[in-house]
């Protein structure tokens, strides 16, 4: 069985070559078959090790299935073809072939048994998303591009230390549970939490997110977070650190998009609110906990990917990218209103849509483990999420003030890949079975409890009147929020700037020191030899004769004495 | 795609944007605030810990904890909301 077997992820990536190669129909038509193709060749896989090579020694264990890679490939596959609907008509041929690519590297990370195998899909992934960043082609996305490389390549530098210290100390490259305490796993875990997008270096997400293309921040969205996240139940299931810090990435998320005026900036500060929900659920590590992880993980790509495609369907009509510019747009563009609703109230978690059935599992995984503070803090949070993404996007973008503008709906593959996602929101969450089935470990949660739908409807209204309550003081201005990029983007060029005035004075120091060296050497040592120096000098006979009788008289004396 | 829309006419706004629909919307919202916290005493709830079971404490929580989060974000912005061209400008 084992020599039948298609890597999904070379599905993904023969994709993305032929998307690069081929133009007109064919290339349309790939676009959407490579995903369904993907999504077959993941589906025929079943449970351990089904591929394996060697590679200097080692036994690469490229194709390593059970049920939480499948799950993890399943969405990635899925939301790639959502993506390339969504970009099909109005994305560069470069810009799909990067993501599709860049899918390729999340299937090929989902997949993958061995570290080394892992370690080269997790750097085809940084690669190719820088890709897709830069294919929006502006000057912003070019820079914004380049420090999102910079901080991933440094991510990938740490994971790789780790890597081999892992190799070094157990001699074997298998991809399994650690436990922190060595060096390599505190390296490996650093770089895979600068993927997941922790602070404090949490700051490429909204830094580099709202500057791609419409489509290419629906594919950014989904694949690098969420790689991160299946990396982390895969190798650091239950390590009760993860939930400190997925709770500071809640609440960063949070107040951080609660200040924040660009939409799609609200957008990617709220992922690392999401990842932060999900890493309390590894970091909990029960049956009930990595379940929710997972099952928040899909129900995550299928809704932010939704709301990004509604943010994207706004820039495209509008070119407009702040919420202090946007506004009354429900008038002209119901649909897109309507889904970026359906995503608000599935972010939300509100009842019937798929946030509902997920989120509440984390929390579950909190109280069956009688983790009071964190349940609190928790259910403090799912208020915020409706604050920050589940009222705030909408309201923003779709309603408040008349902006005047009317902007047409957008295109039909971006109408269609929409309401697809928003459709697919709410069944997920009327009817969850589908779901709980794929999870990793047997699902003994019961969602719909008459008590759960009421007291969540209750704090999610009750955030939604404080929402309102306190309009005022949401009022949106033309600022940004400084965050650890501020380290690198400001003060590291602030001192290269010092250290080279500096330098300058040092080197003007150096210059004329140099300068008086050469001097002393001129006159010292090159005069003298020069045609008129005074070695090159005539001797009169006078001199001779003085010099050879002095000459005479020393060896006379020597001799003698 | 998009074309810009030739001047309209000054019409009649959008149903939404009535002052007197939006009295009615809000109070609409408020029966369903009323009606979430009056369900819960025709619920079994069975709290997971001792406070989580007070009387419309699901409602009072979203409410403080959305209010304090208003407050705190509004604190730091003071201290790391800066101009747009923050970064642009040398």
């Amino acid at each position: 069985m084992a020599d039948l077997v298609f890597p999904p992820a070379i599905i993904m990536l023969v994709g993305a070559l032929l998307i690069a190669l081929l133009g007109g129909r064919w290339r349309s038509l790939l676009v959407l078959a490579t995903p369904l193709g993907t999504l077959w060749a993941i589906w025929q896989l079943g449970d351990g090790v089904l591929q394996s090579a060697p590679f200097l020694g080692y036994s690469l264990e490229l194709v390593e299935a059970d049920k939480v890679r499948r799950l993890f490939a399943t969405i990635f596959a899925l939301m790639s073809f959502a993506g390339g609907l969504y970009a099909l008509r109005q994305a560069t041929w470069y810009e799909l072939s990067a993501a599709y690519a860049y899918a390729g590297g999340a299937i090929g990370v989902c997949f993958a048994g061995d570290l080394i195998t892992f370690f080269l899909f997790w750097e085809l992934m940084a690669l190719c998303s820088t890709l897709v960043i830069w294919s929006a082609g502006s000057d912003a996305a070019r820079r914004a591009g380049l420090r999102y490389a910079a901080l991933h390549l440094l991510g990938g530098v740490l994971l790789k230390l780790g890597i081999i210290g892992v190799i070094l100390h157990t001699g074997s490259i298998d991809l399994r549970a650690l436990t922190l305490g060595s060096p390599e796993s505190w390296l490996i875990l650093l770089g895979i939490l600068i993927n997941a997008a922790a602070p404090p270096l949490a700051a490429w997400i909204s830094d580099a997110y709202p500057e791609a293309s419409p489509s290419g921040s629906v594919f950014l969205s989904a694949f690098t977070t969420k790689a991160a996240v299946l990396a982390l139940i895969l190798m650091f299931p239950g390590t009760k650190l993860l939930i400190v810090v997925g709770l500071v990435m809640i609440f960063y998320g949070i107040l951080y998009a609660l200040l924040e005026n660009d939409m799609r900036r609200i957008l990617a500060y709220s992922i690392v609110n999401q990842v932060g929900f999900m890493l309390v659920g590894i970091g909990i590590g029960s049956e009930m906990a990595i379940n929710g992880a997972a099952a928040h993980a899909f129900a995550h790509i299928l809704y932010k990917g939704l709301l990004f495609m509604t943010a994207g369907a706004v820039l495209m009509q509008t070119g407009k990218r702040r919420c202090s510019d946007l506004g009354g747009l429900y008038q002209s563009m119901p649909l897109t209103t309507v889904c970026a609703i359906v995503g608000a109230l599935a972010i939300s978690s509100f009842p019937f849509t798929s946030g509902f059935i997920s989120k509440s599992m984390i929390a579950q995984g909190a109280a069956d483990q009688h983790l009071v503070v964190v349940w609190y803090l928790l259910t403090a949070a799912s208020a915020g999420v409706f604050l920050h993404a589940g009222i705030k996007f909408p309201w923003f973008v779709f309603f408040q003030k008349d902006s005047g503008m009317r902007p047409a709906e957008p295109a039909w593959n971006m109408r269609a890949a929409m309401v697809l996602m928003a459709i697919a929101c709410i069944v997920i969450g009327c009817a969850p079975g589908p779901l709980y089935a794929l999870l990793p470990y047997p699902v003994d949660y019961v969602p719909y409890t008459t008590a759960h739908v009421v007291t969540q409807l209750q704090l999610l209204l009750f955030a939604g009147l404080a929402f309102f309550a306190m309009l005022p003081w949401m009022k949106r201005t033309l600022t940004i929020s400084l965050d650890t990029d501020w380290l690198y983007r400001s003060l590291l060029p602030m001192l290269l700037r010092v250290w080279l005035r500096f330098w300058k004075h040092i080197d003007r120091g150096i210059d004329a020191a140099l300068e008086q060296l050469l001097a002393l050497w001129r006159d010292m040592v090159i005069a003298p030899h020069r045609p008129s120096g005074w070695i090159a000098a005539t001797w009169t006979t006078g001199a001779m004769a003085l010099g050879v009788l002095l000459a005479l008289t020393l060896l006379i004396w020597r001799h003698l004495m | 795609m998009s074309q810009p829309e030739p001047a309209r006419p000054q019409q009649d706004p959008h149903w939404l944007q009535r002052p007197a629909n939006i009295r009615r919307l809000w109070w609409l919202f408020a029966g369903i605030l009323l009606l979430t916290v009056a369900a819960e005493f025709l619920v079994d709830l069975h709290p997971h810990f001792s406070v989580d079971g007070w009387p419309a404490f699901h409602a009072i929580f979203g409410f403080v904890s959305c209010v304090a989060m208003v407050l705190v974000a509004r604190l730091i912005g003071y201290l790391l909301k800066r101009r747009e061209d923050y970064y642009e400008r040398d």
